[in-house]
C-alpha cells in the first residue's frame, strides 16, 4: 500500500524481555484518519504505542511510517514526524509552561543549537494558543491543575508539529468538562489540520463518540477493527471485558453507548 | 522562552562574572602577606621581581586558578548527576568516585611510593582509583548495553561505602606518619606546587563546560523523563553514558588533585536552581561561574581566618555552604 498509509503495521510481536505482549497484530491507520484504541487492562494498548514510537523493539513484524520502515529512521527523525502525549508522568517537569511547551521544538534544532529562534517561539506560542493554555504560560508546570497540565502536554505535542499524534488515555483522572476539552480539541485538530491521530482511550463513551474507527484489542491480538457500530457490539464487549453490558445509542448521533449491567434484582 | 528571560540569563552570567572577578582579586590581595587592591593592579602589570610579584604569581594565582577549576568542574560535574538521576542528593561523590580516588592514594602512600616516583605519585594514584572505581560502577550498573539510573546509583553508593571501609582498614593498620598523610590528602587542599598539573585541570575542566553546554537541551528532555526525552528525539541511552562519563572523567581529575573538598557539586547546582530555574542551558554555565566563585572564596577565608595556619578547606565549604543554601532555601523555599 505504500506510500498512501500514514501507518502501517504488518504481523507485529512485541513485549518485554522475554514476555510477549502483542502477537501478530496487523492494521494501517489512513492519513487524517481519528483512531481509537481500546481494550481491558493489559491487553497491550500502552505497548502498542510503545512499540509505535520506537521505544519496543519488535520481535517480529514491521511498522512502517508513510511507506518507511520506523526502525530503519534516526531517533531525531522519527521525532519530527511523531509527537506522544503519555500517560501523567509521576515527576513534574521543572520547567514553566512555555519553556515546558518549547520543548517540544527540540526535535527540529541543529545538533548545537542552544537556543530557540522566533520561529520556534512562533510555533509554541500558537500551541499554546489552541490548547486554550497560553493565560498560564508564565506559570510552573507544578502550579497547574492536572486538566492544565494535560493541555500543556498536547501543547507540547502540537508544538512539535509531528505528521501523527499518538496519545495514551489522555482524559484519564480529568473531570467530564476536562475529557470533553480534550476530546473536543484532538477533533477540531483532526478536521481543521487534518492531523492523523491514534489515542489509547477506557472510556468506551468517548471512544465510540469521538473516533471513526476503532482498534478493540483483546490479550494482546486484535479482536476487532471497524467504526464504533460494529466494534461496539453487546456481544463483543461482553467476550472481551468479561462482564454484563447494555448498549444504548447517543441521542444525536446515534452512536453506541456501553453501560455496565447494574441493574437491580435480575 | 519569551525575550525577557533570555535577557535575564545573560544577566545571571554578567553578574556572576564580574563576581568572579572582584573574588580573584580580593583573594590576591589577602593573606599573610596583605597587598591593597591598587598595589596588586599594579604589579599585575609590572612588578616583576619583587617578592609581592614572586607571591601572587607563584602562590596566590595558581590557587585561584585551580580553585576556578575544580570548583567550577565539581559543580557542573553536580549538575548533570542530579538532572541525570533527577535525584536531589546525587553530587559527583555519591558514586564513588571521592572513595576510589582517595582508596588509590591511601593505598600509594602506605605502599611508600610517594617518594620513589616524585611529584605526580599522588595525583596519579589517585586518578587510577577515580577511574577504576567509575569502570567499576559503570559495568555493574549497565545491563545488556542499557544504563539502569536506579541499579547505577544503588551500586555507586555501595561501592562508595567498600571504598571508605577499605581506607579505614588501611589507616587502621598503617604507621602514624603514613597516616597523616592520608588524611591531609582526604582533607582536600588547593595548594599544588606544579603549573602543569593545574594548567591541566584547567583545560579538562573548561572543556567539560563546553561539552556540558552541548548537551544541555538534551539533559533539559532528560529531566522529563526517559520515556519522554525518547520521544523528543533523544537517544537516551548514549545520552546517559556520556553524561555519566563526563562528570565522572570531571570529579576524578578535580579530585586526583586537590583530594576530596566536599560539597562544592552538591550545594552550588541546588542554590543556582533555586536562583535561575531549571533550565540546564542557563543552570550550567552559572553553575561554573557560582562554584568557582564559592571555591575561591572558601579558600581564601581558610587561608586567612586563622592566619598563619591554614584551615581545611573542606571544613570552609561545608560550613558556608550549608548555611547559605539553608538560607537561600528558607527564603525562597515554596518550590521545595
Amino acid at each position: 500500500m505504500g506510500k498512501s498509509m500514514m501507518l502501517e503495521i504488518n504481523g507485529l510481536s512485541c513485549g518485554y524481555g522475554k514476555r510477549v505482549i502483542l502477537r501478530g497484530v496487523s492494521f494501517v491507520i489512513k492519513p487524517g484518519e481519528f483512531m481509537g484504541i481500546i481494550g481491558p487492562n493489559g491487553s497491550g494498548k500502552t505497548t502498542l504505542l510503545r512499540a509505535i514510537t520506537g521505544l519496543l523493539r519488535p520481535f517480529e513484524g514491521t511498522i512502517s511510517l508513510e511507506g518507511r520502515e520506523t526502525h530503519e529512521m534516526a531517533r531525531r527523525e522519527l521525532a519530527q514526524k511523531v509527537a506522544v502525549v503519555t500517560q501523567l508522568p509521576e515527576a513534574t517537569p521543572p520547567f514553566s509552561v512555555e519553556e515546558f511547551v518549547l520543548m517540544g521544538r527540540v526535535p527540529h534544532w541543529g545538533r548545537f543549537q542552544l537556543l530557540e529562534t522566533a520561529k520556534d517561539v512562533e510555533k509554541a506560542e500558537r500551541a499554546m494558543a489552541l490548547t486554550g493554555i497560553e493565560y498560564a504560560r508564565d506559570c510552573r508546570m507544578g502550579e497547574l491543575s492536572g486538566g492544565e497540565q494535560q493541555l500543556a502536554f498536547v501543547a507540547r505535542a502540537l508544538a512539535q508539529k509531528p505528521r501523527l499524534l499518538l496519545l495514551d488515555e489522555p482524559t484519564a483522572h480529568l473531570d467530564i468538562g476536562h475529557q470533553g476539552q480534550i476530546m473536543d480539541l484532538l477533533r477540531q485538530l483532526n478536521k481543521e489540520q487534518s492531523l492523523t491521530i491514534a489515542v489509547v482511550l477506557h472510556d468506551l463513551a468517548l471512544a465510540s463518540l469521538y473516533c471513526q474507527r476503532l482498534i478493540l484489542l483483546h490479550q494482546g491480538r486484535l479482536r476487532k477493527i471497524g467504526p464504533p457500530k460494529r466494534v461496539l457490539t453487546k456481544e463483543m464487549v461482553e467476550e472481551v471485558y468479561q462482564t454484563t453490558v447494555s448498549v444504548m445509542k447517543a441521542p444525536e448521533t446515534g452512536s453506541p453507548i456501553i453501560l455496565p449491567f447494574g441493574g437491580k434484582g435480575s | 522562552m519569551a525575550p525577557h528571560s533570555k535577557s535575564l540569563w545573560w544577566g545571571w552570567i554578567f553578574f556572576l562574572g564580574v563576581l568572579l572577578v572582584v573574588v580573584c582579586l580580593f583573594s590576591l590581595g589577602v593573606g599573610a602577606v596583605h597587598i591593597p587592591l591598587q598595589k596588586v593592579l599594579v604589579l599585575l602589570t609590572r612588578g616583576r621581581g619583587t617578592p609581592e610579584y614572586t607571591i601572587l604569581f607563584a602562590v596566590r594565582l595558581p590557587r585561584i586558578l585551580l580553585g576556578l577549576a575544580v570548583g567550577g568542574g565539581l559543580a557542573i560535574a553536580g549538575v548533570m548527576l542530579q538532572g541525570m538521576f533527577r535525584n536531589p542528593l546525587v553530587e559527583p561523590y555519591t558514586l564513588g568516585i571521592s572513595g576510589g580516588a582517595a582508596l588509590g592514594v591511601a593505598l600509594n602512600i602506605v605502599a611508600g611510593n610517594a617518594a620513589r616516583l616524585g611529584l605526580f605519585s599522588l595525583p596519579i594514584s589517585g586518578f587510577l582509583g577515580a577511574i577504576g572505581i567509575i569502570s567499576l560502577v559503570y559495568l555493574l550498573g549497565t545491563r545488556g548495553g542499557t544504563v539502569k539510573l536506579s541499579r547505577l546509583l544503588l551500586i555507586g553508593v555501595m561501592v562508595s561505602f567498600i571504598a571508605s571501609s577499605l581506607i579505614m582498614l588501611i589507616m587502621a593498620m598503617t604507621r602514624t606518619e603514613d597516616l597523616q598523610g592520608i588524611i591531609f590528602w582526604i582533607m582536600g587542599s588547593l595548594q599544588e606546587p606544579n603549573a602543569a598539573l593545574i594548567g591541566a585541570i584547567l583545560c579538562i575542566s573548561l572543556s567539560g563546560l563546553i561539552v556540558a553546554l552541548m548537551l544541555s537541551v538534551n539533559l533539559n528532555a532528560l529531566s522529563l523523563g526517559e520515556e519522554e526525552a525518547f520521544h523528543l528525539g533523544v537517544r537516551v541511552e548514549r545520552l546517559k553514558k556520556v553524561l555519566f562519563l563526563l562528570a565522572a572523567f570531571i570529579t576524578g581529575c578535580c579530585v586526583s588533585v586537590t583530594g576530596i573538598i566536599g560539597f562544592v557539586g552538591l550545594v552550588v547546582p541546588h542554590t543556582m536552581r533555586l536562583l535561575v530555574g531549571g533550565d540546564h542551558r542557563i543552570v550550567i554555565p552559572t553553575s561554573y561561574l557560582a562554584g568557582a566563585i564559592f571555591l575561591i572564596l572558601c579558600d581564601t577565608l581558610a587561608r586567612v581566618v586563622m592566619a598563619p595556619v591554614e584551615l581545611p578547606v573542606g571544613v570552609i565549604t561545608g560550613l558556608v555552604g550549608g548555611g547559605i543554601f539553608i538560607y537561600i532555601l528558607s527564603s525562597k523555599g515554596s518550590s521545595f
